[in-house]
């Protein structure tokens, strides 16, 4: 067995068990640590697949700056939930059920689908060269847009955490 | 590696990410599983754009990663203020909305 194989094993093992974890563990903090870790995984698969640059972006942007302002606010808001865990368990029968025929429906689908194709790993359009070539040539109004909806983001944000005494 | 397991792998990220959000009631434990179901599409995204050799997968999944920035940031704005206003962010309380 190859070493990348071996390595999309573990990754996919990580990723997966972490991600139950996210949904299982009760305390709010050790629930964003574990998407730290799956966020982790998924970069190492991003690394097998030669997106070196999307692997790099992916830790910045997720395991940086989303999940630290994931972090803060929970510290902010400082939960202590679980509260009535009663009548929860109807809820969670209901919620796991329709969870597993979706995964049904998608890997029965997958499996119609015949993709015999493999993932050839010597491919070079991960690259910063080839995806800033992709990103300012075809993407450049998308890559425009999406300044200006930072832009708004970052007005709606800061308006909406302003302190509203009338109302 | 054959794409059906990078198929199978994101369904099931997918899923439990789907689970989470049905199941939780902290509103801010469902984004993180809205977060974890964005990610199993990029996974797939990438994988896929490997596969055929293109580059334009791997930019949408650069898009879709700065839409989900943007999209926490508001996100977690509204649920400090929600927050702010009722001292709550489960979900069950949140059913002003209902009808």
């Amino acid at each position: 067995m190859p070493i990348s194989e071996i390595l999309f094993w573990f990754l996919s093992a990580v990723a997966v068990l972490c991600a139950m974890l996210v949904v299982a563990v009760k305390n709010p903090i050790h629930s964003a640590l574990f998407l730290i870790l799956t966020f982790f995984a998924i970069a190492g698969h991003y690394f097998l697949l030669n997106a070196h640059f999307l692997a790099a972006v992916h830790i910045i942007v997720y395991a940086g700056a989303i999940m630290v302002l994931f972090l803060y606010i929970i510290m902010m808001v400082n939960l202590h939930d679980e509260s009535g865990a009663k009548k929860r368990n109807f809820f969670k029968f209901v919620s796991a059920v329709s969870a597993g025929l979706l995964l049904l429906v998608l890997t029965v689908a997958g499996k119609q689908a015949d993709l015999s194709a493999t993932v050839n790993r010597a491919t070079e359009i991960g690259t910063v060269e080839s995806l800033g070539h992709s990103l300012f040539n075809e993407f450049l109004l998308p890559f425009e847009i999406s300044a200006l909806l930072f832009l708004s983001a970052m007005v709606g944000a800061v308006l909406l955490s302003k302190k509203v005494n009338q109302v | 590696m054959p794409i059906n397991y990078y198929l199978i792998l994101s369904a099931i990220l997918f899923c439990i990410g789907a689970f989470g959000v049905m199941f939780l009631r902290n509103a801010i434990r469902k984004f993180m599983c809205i977060e974890l179901m964005l990610n199993a599409v990029n996974l797939l995204m990438v994988a896929f754009s490997t596969v055929w050799g293109q580059a334009q997968g791997q930019v949408f999944v650069f898009f879709i990663m700065a839409v989900a920035a943007a999209e926490v940031a508001v996100g977690l704005a509204i649920l400090m203020m929600i927050f702010r206003n009722l001292q709550s962010t489960d979900t069950s309380i949140l059913s002003r909305l209902k009808w």
